[in-house]
């Protein structure tokens, strides 16, 4: 057994791929922590309370969990969707009954997507309940808090894209909310003083058009595929930083 | 009981019941350890994790998270196996249903609809929203409760962030789901949804009920004097009150500092002020002007 473990670990291949053994003496294992660009993400050493379950819930890793399942199956499912009136509805009709495990593909999409939202909030009450927002993690507080909006809003985008009576309506109800937004909206308080009409307020701008139509659909497309997450994945970036830099998983002080 | 379990395995609604249960199981978790952690202060033990050592990353944490991996994986992959996402007619626009929902968790900025006309349902109150829980840890500024959970420390900030988060957000969102039916009117589980069903209520205006037109001029400046009051007795009242027994406090919180919490309070008090106007003396508008209506 141990030959066959020698065997496998002193070659070349295995070696360019881990530089170094993980061994019984601190500066090794903090190489190799350093030396691997998904363990580098963590700390060499955390606090216990990192680690017990009690504390954190797991909930802040189990909604970035929740995002890579949402980009690895929607990534996927953008191989079968066109983003066009005449096509989209049609398009999930067929991952229903003609692409092989479509149904569990978009089930585990959407399923993926409600419970990012609720575990996102009970993150959110997490770190509320432990005073974790409290000196020196404000701004992170605020990253989050924009995160959470993001998800909400990646969700919504979402909804349009099945082309179906649900989404459609939801996002009738949605964007109608923009025509009343006060100034930049055609039926919101003040607006008529500077000039804004239904063609040019807030709603059509979101809409590309009066009417959720075709246009409303590209750009709910554009918006939750590409622009949301992009945007996501930069203020994550910026979320997992400034853990490790306000020190780490909070603790009591 | 057949609306109730019709409405509760809906697919979508399967995912409010999971966060029923989620969020019922956390927050009560979350109270137990803050109030057993009051309880090590008050006998001046140190509280949970106060003593905890440095544990390696690998294998402790990312063997913990792992597991987690794992169990959420499973669960999802169970979920999407057992419930399939629900897929309505084509878009239809000449057919508006009834009752037209937003998504979920958008659902308790529709029942704010009922309370208030759109501008401020849709757009201010969800601004202020955002913006005062961007504020809070700037506003927050009891140093104590940091990195542990607990109760007694900061009695007030988790009895307001309660208040938002269970009430007028969460259990919204639950009145939303279960609750509203055709007309968003409001139906209880057990009842079937009757389109026909229409329920007129006389609404009224407030100063209506003194007998002053809430559209003619005494009524617009009665109405606006009633907003004003609100907001400027609302922002003396507790700065006077705290000069008198919490000169400190109120010195270290500055006047920045309080009236931005002032306002953020008030803002979310006005919406169960708003709730009972409108639900018991069946008041909708308290100020009518002829640009917007409060």
């Amino acid at each position: 057994m141990r030959d066959l473990m020698d065997k496998v670990k002193k070659n070349v291949i295995w070696k360019s791929i881990f530089r170094r053994d993980y061994k019984e003496n601190v500066r090794d294992r903090a190489v190799a922590i350093f030396g691997n660009v998904f363990l580098h993400l963590h700390p060499v050493q955390v606090r216990e309370s990192a680690v017990k379950l009690r504390y954190t819930w797991g909930m802040g890793g189990i909604t970035f969990l929740a995002f890579i399942v949402l980009v690895i199956t929607g990534v996927v499912l953008m191989f079968y969707y066109h983003p066009s009136v005449d096509q989209a509805y049609d398009d999930i009709k067929d991952l229903e009954y003609q692409v092989p495990y479509g149904v569990i593909l978009r089930n585990l999409h959407r399923w993926a997507a409600h419970f990012m939202v609720i575990v996102v909030m009970i993150h959110m009450f997490r770190v509320f309940m432990t005073g974790s927002y409290k000196a020196p993690r404000q701004f992170n507080w605020v990253i989050g808090v924009i995160l959470l909006v993001l998800t909400l809003l990646l969700s919504f985008t979402g909804y349009l894209t099945p082309w179906d009576q649900l989404g459609y309506w939801a996002i009738v109800v949605g964007t109608n909310m923009g025509a009343a937004t006060p100034l930049l909206g055609f039926e919101g308080p003040f607006s008529e003083y500077f000039g804004i009409t239904a063609y040019n307020d807030v709603r059509f701008a979101l809409l590309g058009g009066t009417q959720v139509g075709g246009n409303a659909l590209l750009r709910s497309y554009i918006w939750h595929c590409v622009a949301l997450p992009l945007l996501s994945i930069i203020l994550m970036f910026v979320h997992f930083w400034r853990v490790r830099k306000d020190g780490g998983i909070s603790r009591p002080q | 009981m057949k609306p109730l379990i019709e409405i509760i395995t809906k697919p979508d609604n399967i995912a409010i019941v999971i966060m029923i249960i989620m969020v019922t199981f956390f927050t009560i978790w979350a109270f137990l350890q803050a109030f057993q952690n009051d309880k090590l202060k008050t006998s001046g033990k140190p509280v949970e994790g106060e003593l905890d050592e440095d544990v390696d990353t690998w294998k402790p944490l990312v063997r913990i998270e792992l597991i987690i991996t794992l169990v959420v994986m499973i669960g999802l992959t169970l979920w999407s196996i057992l419930v399939d996402a629900p897929l309505e007619e084509i878009a239809n626009p000449t057919l508006t249903p009834n009752p037209a929902k937003a998504p979920w968790y958008f659902l308790g900025l529709q029942e704010l609809l009922v309370y208030f006309d759109p501008w401020l349902a849709g757009v201010v109150l969800p601004t202020l929203i955002v913006v005062g829980l961007i504020a809070i840890p700037y506003i927050d500024i009891n140093p104590k409760g940091n990195g542990y959970y607990t109760f007694s420390e900061r009695k007030y900030s988790i009895v307001i962030f309660s208040f938002g988060f269970f009430i007028l957000w969460l259990l919204l969102i639950v009145i939303g789901v279960f609750f509203r039916g055709p007309g968003w009117l409001w139906y209880w589980p057990w009842q079937e949804w009757d389109h026909q069903r229409v329920v007129f209520e006389p609404t009224t205006d407030l100063t209506n009920l003194i007998g002053i037109d809430s559209r003619s001029v005494l009524g617009f400046f009665m109405g606006g004097g009633v907003v004003f009051l609100y907001f400027a007795i609302g922002m003396i009242a507790p700065y006077l009150y705290w000069k008198k027994t919490h000169p400190k406090f109120l010195n270290d919180l500055g006047l920045v500092r309080y009236t931005t919490i002032m306002i953020l309070f008030l803002f979310m008090m006005s919406i169960p002020i708003k709730m009972i106007l409108r639900l018991v003396f069946l008041i909708k508008y308290v100020w009518v002007t002829p640009w917007f209506n409060v």
